[in-house]
C-alpha cells in the first residue's frame, strides 16, 4: 500500500492521481450537479421565454403571494422571504455538519444533519402552505370579462375590481364594478394547471407549479437522503469508516438544491 | 505531500479492492448483473446489435413500400398482422415505423450501442484501470437501457400502435393523444422509455468522465491518452450538458399530454371543439429539442472518428498525424454543436437575421471536421496500409465523412437548406454522415477489439465480403436519394404515386430499395461471423495488431476481473509510437521506457 508514495508526481494530471485531488465519488456528484444544472437551466429559460413573450398580462408576483400566516392583510413576499431564508439558513447547518465530520465529532454531525434536516421539512411544508394558498385563490375570484380581459378582486377589499395591464392596476369601484361582474363571462378562482385567477395566461400557474414543484421534489430527495445519512451518523458507520464524506456529498447536493433556489426565487418573486 | 499521499493510499486501497474479491461468482453475477466492464460491453454491444436488426428490418419494410407502393407483399400480413393487411402497409403504421426506425438506430444502437460498448471496453483498458470509477452504476446504468429498449419495443406491440409523429415527437401532434393513433399510449410509452435512456446515458457518461479523469495509471497523462479516450471523453461530456435538456423538453411534453398545461399548445381545435390550453409554442419544444439534438448527433459521431483515428493509426503502422490537432478539433466540434441547433429550424418563421448567425456557426463546424479528414489522410499518405477489415471499415468511414460532410455545407446554409428541407436530400445527408458514418466506426471498432473481448479473432474473408457488400450498398442507397430530394420529393410520405411529378422517381426508388435490402442481407453475413467467431474463432495472439496500447497486455481471453494479474502497467509514452526511425520493431507499446529504446529517442525524451 505504500508502494505509490515513494514519488511525487511531475504534475497531478500525469496519471496516477486524482487530479482535482478528490475521491471518484465526489466527483461523481460534481457531474451530476451540472448536469441538473443545464436541467433547471433550460426549464428557467423556457419560463423567461414565455414570460416575455406574455409581459403585458402577466401577474406581478407581488400582488399574487400576499399571505402570510397568521397576519391578517397583505404581505406581499413576506413569507417565500422567510422559507428562502430558511433554507439557507439550513445551508448553513449543513456547512457546520461538514465541518464537524472533518474534526471526526460524530455527535456534532449528528445535531447539525438533525437541524439541517429539520429546515428542510419546515421549507417543504411552506411551499405546501404556498401551494395551498395559491391553489385556493381569493374569496370571490376573478372575473373574466367578455373582452378576455381579466378584472381581479382582492378579499381585504370588497366590491372593487382591479384591472391590470403591463403591471399597472386600474380600479374600479361600485356600480360600474357591479355592471361589469354582471357582464362577465366566466368566474376563476384560484389556480389549476388548465387556468388561474392570477394573469390571463395559464403559463403563469404551469411554470410555477412545474418549477416549484421540480425544485420542491429535489428537496424532498434531499431530505430524504439526509435522513438515511443521519441514521448512519447514529450508527455511527463513518466513524467506523474514519471519515465522513458521505455527508459531503449530500452537502454538496444539498447547497446545489439551495442555490437552485435562490434563482427560482429571484425570476418567479422578485423579478 | 501529506494530503497526496492519503489520496493515493485511497485510491490503491480501492484499486486492491478488486484483488480480493476472488469470490465464486454465480452465472447470475458473472453474465446478467455483472459489475465488469468487459461483460457489462459485451452486454451493450449484443443488446445494440439486436436493437439494429430490428430498426433494419423496419426499414426494409418501409422501403417495400416506398420502391414498389402498388405491390401486394403477402409476407406483410403474416408479420405485421393488421398493419399489412392484404400484404398492404397500413399508412399509419408506415408513419410509426419510420418514427421507431429512428429513434432505434440514432439513441439505442448508435448513443447507447457505440459509446455503451466501447466506452465500457476500452476505457478501463486503455487508461489503465482496474475497472470504471462505479461498477454498480454501471450495471445500473445498462439496465436501465435494457428497461428503456424493453418499453420502446413493447409500444411497437400494443393495440394502437407505437408513436407516429416522427422520432423528433414535435407537438402538438405528440401531445394530443386524441390526435392520431400514434400519439396515443404509443407515446406515452415512447416519453417513458426516453427517460429511462436519459437516466443511463447520465449514469454512464459520469463514470466515462470520472473513469477517466480519475483512474489513469501511473504516467497516463492526458498527453498520453490514446484517441479514443479523448473521444470517449468529449462525448461523455457532451451527452452529460445536452441530455438533461432533453429531460426538460420531455417532462414538459408529458404535463401538456397528461395534465392540461400549455408549455407547447395553443389555439388548437379538434373536431371543430377548441382546446382550453392557450399560449403556449411548440417553437420552444423544438428550441428545447434540438439543444439536444444536434449535440445527440456529434454524441453518435464522435465515438466512431475516436475509434477510426486509433484503427487507422495502428494499421497504417504510422503515428496519427496531428495528435494535438485531433484533441482539438474534437473540443472544437463539440463546442460548435451546441450553438448550432437552429439550422434544424430555418423555417420555423425564425427571424432571418438569427438564420444567419446558424448558418455561420453551422459552417464554422466544418474547420474542424476537416481538420479531422486531413489528418486521416495525412496518416494514410504513404503508409504501409493493412487492410484489415477493421482498416476497410475505417477508411469507408472516412470517406462517407466526406461525401456526408459536402450536404451538410449545402444543408447549414439558411438560403439553400428551404428549398430542400424535409425532402430526401435531408434524409440522404444524414444517414451518410451520421447513420453510415457512426455504423462504420462500430463495426471498424468491432473488427478490430473483438479479439480483446472474446480472445477469439473474426474470419476475416467474411469481414471483407461484408465491407464490400455493406459500402456499395450504403452508396447504393443514399447516393440516388440525394436526386429525388433535390427533386423535391417530401420525406415521411407513405407514398408519392399521388403527384404525377414524382412518378419519375419511382424508378429510383425501385433501386434504392434493392440496394436496401442488399445491404440488409450483407449483415447477416456479419452477424453470423460475429457469433460464430465469438465461440468457434481462431484463437487470438496477445497483440494480433502489434498495437501500442495497454489493453493489448491484459491476458487473452475473455480476460480477468481487475483486469490485470499484478500492478496496472506504468505508461512511459505517448501511444501513436509506430514506425518509429531506429527503433528495433515497427512499434513500441507504451509501457516500455524510454532507457530501453535509446536508438530511436529524439531528442529531449530523456
Amino acid at each position: 500500500m505504500s508502494t505509490t508514495t515513494e514519488v511525487k508526481p511531475k504534475s497531478m494530471w500525469s496519471g496516477g492521481f486524482s487530479p482535482f485531488n478528490i475521491s471518484w465519488g465526489k466527483m461523481f456528484m460534481w457531474f451530476f450537479l451540472v448536469s441538473d444544472a443545464f436541467t433547471f437551466s433550460s426549464l428557467l429559460v423556457a419560463y423567461g421565454t414565455m414570460r416575455h413573450r406574455f409581459t403585458d398580462i402577466w401577474p406581478a408576483p407581488g400582488d399574487v403571494f400576499t399571505h402570510f400566516p397568521f397576519i391578517h392583510g397583505h404581505v406581499p413576499l413576506a413569507y417565500v422571504g422567510l422559507m428562502t431564508f430558511i433554507l439557507i439558513m439550513s445551508s448553513v447547518t449543513m456547512v457546520l455538519a461538514v465541518d464537524a465530520g472533518h474534526q471526526r465529532n460524530n455527535k456534532s454531525v449528528a445535531m447539525w444533519l438533525g437541524l439541517t434536516i429539520i429546515g428542510g421539512f419546515i421549507f417543504l411544508g411552506s411551499q405546501a402552505w404556498e401551494w395551498y394558498h395559491f391553489i385556493k385563490g381569493s374569496k370571490e375570484g376573478t372575473y373574466v370579462l367578455a373582452d378576455g380581459r381579466f378584472a381581479r378582486t382582492d378579499d381585504y377589499e370588497p366590491g372593487k375590481l382591479f384591472l391590470w395591464h403591463n403591471h399597472q392596476k386600474t380600479v374600479i369601484e361600485g356600480a360600474e364594478a357591479e355592471k361589469l361582474k354582471a357582464s362577465a363571462v366566466k368566474n376563476i378562482k384560484g389556480a389549476n394547471l388548465i387556468e388561474n385567477e392570477y394573469g390571463n395566461t395559464p403559463l403563469f400557474a404551469n411554470f410555477f407549479f412545474f418549477i416549484t414543484g421540480f425544485h420542491g421534489f429535489h428537496v424532498f430527495s434531499g431530505v430524504v437522503i439526509n435522513i438515511i445519512i443521519f441514521f448512519n451518523v447514529l450508527g455511527g458507520v463513518y466513524q467506523r469508516r474514519g471519515h465522513y464524506e458521505q455527508v459531503e456529498k449530500v452537502g454538496l447536493y444539498w447547497h446545489f438544491v439551495d442555490l437552485v433556489w435562490v434563482f427560482v426565487f429571484t425570476f418567479f418573486y422578485l423579478v | 505531500m501529506e494530503v497526496k499521499n492519503t489520496v493515493t493510499a485511497e485510491h490503491v486501497h480501492h484499486v486492491d479492492h478488486h484483488d480480493d474479491e476472488h469470490h465464486h461468482e454465480s452465472f447470475w453475477t458473472k453474465y446478467i448483473f455483472s459489475q465488469d466492464h468487459k461483460m457489462i460491453a459485451k452486454q451493450y454491444l449484443t443488446l445494440a446489435i439486436v436493437m439494429a436488426f430490428i430498426g433494419m428490418f423496419m426499414s426494409i419494410i418501409f422501403r417495400l413500400q416506398l420502391g414498389f407502393p402498388d405491390t401486394k407483399f403477402g409476407f406483410l400480413e403474416s408479420v405485421l398482422g393488421k398493419w399489412g393487411k392484404g400484404g398492404k402497409l397500413d399508412p399509419g403504421f408506415y408513419l410509426a415505423l419510420v418514427t421507431i426506425h429512428g429513434t432505434i438506430m440514432v439513441f439505442f444502437v448508435l448513443t447507447a450501442g457505440l459509446s455503451g460498448t466501447f466506452s465500457n471496453l476500452l476505457i478501463p483498458f486503455q487508461v489503465g484501470a482496474r475497472d470504471m470509477a462505479s461498477g454498480f452504476l454501471n450495471m445500473l446504468s445498462f439496465w436501465f437501457f435494457f428497461l428503456s429498449s424493453v418499453v420502446m419495443l413493447w409500444s411497437v406491440f400494443i393495440e394502437t400502435g407505437p408513436a407516429a409523429g416522427g422520432w423528433t415527437v414535435y407537438p402538438p401532434l405528440s401531445a394530443l393523444p386524441q390526435a392520431m393513433p400514434g400519439s396515443g399510449f404509443g407515446m406515452t410509452l415512447w416519453l417513458l422509455s426516453m427517460a429511462f435512456f436519459i437516466v443511463q446515458s447520465l449514469m454512464g457518461g459520469i463514470n466515462y468522465i470520472v473513469t477517466v479523469l480519475n483512474l489513469r495509471t501511473k504516467g497516463m497523462a492526458m498527453s498520453r491518452l490514446p484517441l479514443t479516450i479523448w473521444a470517449f471523453l468529449i462525448t461523455a461530456i457532451l451527452g452529460l450538458l445536452t441530455f438533461p435538456v432533453l429531460l426538460a423538453a420531455v417532462l414538459l411534453l408529458v404535463f401538456d399530454r397528461s395534465f392540461g398545461t400549455s408549455f407547447y399548445l395553443s389555439d388548437i381545435f379538434i373536431g371543430g371543439v377548441p382546446l382550453p390550453q392557450t399560449g403556449g409554442s411548440p417553437i420552444l419544444y423544438e428550441h428545447l429539442f434540438w439543444f439536444l439534438g444536434h449535440p445527440e448527433v456529434y454524441i453518435v459521431l464522435l465515438p466512431a472518428l475516436g475509434l477510426t483515428s486509433e484503427i487507422i493509426s495502428t494499421m497504417s503502422r504510422k503515428p496519427i498525424f496531428g495528435y494535438k490537432a485531433m484533441v482539438g478539433s474534437l473540443c472544437a466540434i463539440a463546442f460548435l454543436s451546441c450553438i448550432v441547433w437552429g439550422h434544424h429550424m430555418f423555417v420555423t418563421g425564425m427571424n432571418p437575421f438569427l438564420g444567419t448567425v446558424f448558418t455561420i456557426t453551422t459552417l464554422m463546424v466544418a474547420i474542424p471536421s476537416a481538420v479531422k479528414v486531413f489528418n486521416y489522410l495525412a496518416t494514410l499518405w504513404r503508409a504501409n496500409i493493412q487492410f484489415s477489415p477493421a482498416m476497410c471499415f475505417a477508411i469507408g468511414l472516412v470517406s462517407l465523412f466526406i461525401s456526408g460532410g459536402l450536404t451538410g455545407i449545402i444543408l447549414g446554409d439558411s438560403a439553400l437548406d428551404i428549398n430542400v428541407h424535409d425532402t430526401y436530400f435531408v434524409v440522404a445527408h444524414f444517414h451518410v454522415v451520421m447513420g453510415a458514418v457512426a455504423t462504420f466506426g462500430m463495426l471498424a471498432g468491432v473488427y478490430h477489439w473483438f479479439p480483446r473481448m472474446f480472445g477469439r479473432m473474426m474470419n476475416k474473408t467474411l469481414g471483407y465480403v461484408h465491407f464490400w457488400f455493406t459500402i456499395i450498398s450504403v452508396y447504393g442507397v443514399f447516393f440516388p436519394m440525394h436526386f429525388v430530394g433535390l427533386a423535391g420529393v417530401p420525406r415521411r410520405y407513405y407514398a408519392n404515386s399521388a403527384y404525377e411529378g414524382f412518378d419519375y422517381f419511382l424508378s429510383v426508388n425501385q433501386l434504392i430499395t434493392v440496394f436496401a435490402i442488399i445491404g440488409g442481407i450483407a449483415q447477416f453475413i456479419f452477424l453470423f461471423n460475429f457469433i460464430y467467431s465469438a465461440f468457434k474463432g481462431k484463437k487470438a495472439t496477445q497483440n494480433p495488431w502489434n498495437s501500442t496500447t495497454i489493453e493489448w497486455t491484459s491476458p487473452v481471453g475473455p480476460g480477468i476481473h481487475g483486469n490485470w494479474a499484478g500492478p496496472t502497467p506504468t505508461v512511459y509514452r505517448w501511444p501513436y509510437d509506430y514506425s518509429k526511425p531506429g527503433a528495433e520493431k515497427d512499434f513500441i507499446p507504451q509501457t516500455v521506457p524510454f532507457s530501453e529504446t535509446k536508438s530511436s529517442n529524439l531528442p529531449g525524451e530523456e
